[in-house]
């Protein structure tokens, strides 16, 4: 057997292998990680035919640009991604959310992102790369899961091990625009004056480029906490919108510390977990009040949305 | 036991066991912890427990929060369930390039040096919880003399091994991260070990820590 595999030429911006995360260690202090955008990441492994929890490469803005070495593989790409593919002298403009299959010394060039932060490279091949507590999503603030727990680099190789039947799949998919961020009301929603609580659902907060995969710093109109800045340190679920003492939000992500301190001023619906990880910094953003019911019922249509775009894949 | 329950967002619930932070409430919230953990409820993703609260996370495509509520309100408690009582003693230089805040702690507290450390090191700690990153330990309490608020700009790098005390509390950084407790130290021991997966830390809720004090020259023999 021949041996295969990705040489990578660029890294890119925050390249990492994600999967679904691991659960259960929250109380070692562990997040769950995984990847930002879930519908785009079932996306991509879906079209290649891949296990739902297989490891896909994920990228913020500008992805890595990749040379392939070995048998014909088939790769799919998801999100609001402008991309190229090398084929001997060939460049062809790529597509997101199809099957494309890549040769001996073709080369993949992940460019930008467009208005959006996330980009996905599935492949249709399983990898030789590490798991951690059964996950390869890599942490990199704790150096936990495949390739050291660390971004990808120039120059380092991705070893491909057996690989899938090439059939021809796409899917026409566009992705949704941004819209108002919902948002279930937190524990520490009282120790904002009456003012500052309608002041939270009125105002527009802007995305700042203090902005990982650990957390997501808003800026907008100082909100007044009557109460107490700190509270007795207690866990964090993704989704949690603390207000420090600057008044300024901060939206717990993938990567979030398991324990803070700061009130709980309300907390991001699942169903929307997926756009809010996709706004730019600059972008507005308007936190709209649902009740728990609501945010269930969200939720559900928000798997039946994911099934019906899987679904339509030819 | 538990005060009150209600929703975090729409995927966990939370557990207030009350405001106050001692041991007792806290052996509460670890023996539910612990009981949760043995049953491995399908559906239920984490569990974090802290000072006085335990969150339960759950994944919302299998179950929600009113089948969530009900699992742990009808959940048998086992008393004196096992947990971790172990006694760690953890080295820590207090010398200059280390103590990072010491001489602002001096301000702060109205004390000198000598005084602090001496406080510090006389004490034993209990561990209440981990977290915030990986195995960082949440231990007390300090002497009533040696309390202090957070930095006011927290560092965008904490060393890692760092020593750091806050209100209470003290803590030990297990690897570099963002931070904003008062550093009086660092140790060269290895707090996390993410190779070991059944056992990755160190230190567990309801172990006992005492720190040793050593100097330069020691704490450079841990790396040699």
């Amino acid at each position: 057997m021949s041996e295969n595999f990705f040489k990578v030429i660029r890294a890119g911006i925050n390249t990492t292998f994600q999967d679904l995360g691991r659960n259960n260690l929250n109380h070692i202090g562990i997040p769950i990680s995984g990847v930002m955008d879930k519908r785009n990441y079932i996306i991509a492994n879906k079209i290649l035919q891949n296990v739902p929890s297989h490891p896909i490469i994920e990228f913020a803005y500008q992805g890595p640009r990749l040379v392939y070495h070995g048998d014909p593989l088939n790769i799919s790409v998801s999100g609001d991604v402008k991309f190229k593919v090398f084929k001997n002298k060939n460049e062809i403009e790529g597509k997101c959310y199809e099957t494309i299959t890549i040769q001996d010394h073709d080369e993949i060039d992940l460019i930008s992102t467009n208005k959006s932060v996330y980009g996905y490279l599935g492949i249709g091949a399983d990898l030789k790369i590490d798991y951690q507590w059964k996950s390869c999503s890599i942490n990199t603030k704790a150096n936990i899961g495949s390739n050291n727990g660390k971004k990808l680099k120039d120059n380092q190789k991705i070893e491909v091990l057996k690989i899938k039947e090439l059939s021809r799949r796409k899917l026409d998919h566009i992705n949704s625009k941004i819209e108002n961020i919902r948002v279930i009301k937190g524990t520490n929603f009282h120790y904002f004056s009456k003012e500052s609580q309608a002041k939270f659902f009125k105002n527009e907060y802007s995305v700042t480029k203090l902005t990982d995969r650990m957390g997501m710093r808003l800026e907008g109109e100082r909100l007044d906490n009557i109460v107490n800045n700190n509270i007795k340190s207690e866990g964090l679920v993704k989704g949690v919108i603390q207000i420090p003492a600057d008044g300024n939000p901060i939206i717990m992500l993938a990567d979030h510390g398991t324990i803070g301190g700061y009130p709980k001023i309300a907390t991001v619906i699942s169903a929307d977990f997926d756009k809010l990880s996709q706004l730019t910094p600059g972008s507005k953003i308007k936190f709209k009040e649902v009740n728990l019911k609501d945010a269930e019922t969200i939720f559900k249509l928000y798997e039946m949305e994911t099934n019906n775009i899987i679904s339509k894949i030819l | 036991m538990i005060k009150n329950i209600s929703n975090l967002g729409d995927a966990a619930v939370y557990c207030d066991f009350g405001d106050e932070v001692n041991k007792e409430i806290n052996s509460s919230v670890i023996n539910y912890f612990q009981n949760l953990k043995d049953c491995n409820f399908e559906g239920i993703t984490n569990l974090t427990p802290s000072y006085n609260k335990l969150i339960v996370s759950f994944d919302l495509s299998i179950t929600n929060f009113e089948n969530t509520k009900k699992i742990i309100e009808n959940l048998e408690i086992k008393k004196s369930h096992s947990i971790s009582k172990k006694k760690i003693q953890i080295p820590v230089c207090c010398e200059d390039e280390y103590a990072l805040d010491l001489k602002k702690l001096e301000r702060k507290l109205n004390k000198s040096t000598d005084e602090i450390l001496e406080k510090f090191f006389l004490k034993e700690y209990f561990c209440y919880m981990t977290g915030f990153i990986a195995g960082m330990p949440f231990l007390g309490d300090i002497d009533k003399n040696l309390h202090a608020k957070r930095l006011e700009t927290p560092r965008v790098k904490v060393p890692k091994g760092s020593i750091g005390l806050t209100e209470q509390f003290c803590n030990i950084y297990t690897f570099e991260s963002p931070g904003g407790w008062n550093i009086i130290g660092n140790t060269p021991l290895n707090v996390f070990d993410s190779l070991n997966e059944d056992n990755p830390n160190l230190i567990n809720p309801g172990d006992t820590v005492s720190f040793i004090k050593i100097n330069k020259e020691k704490y450079k023999k841990y790396y040699e």
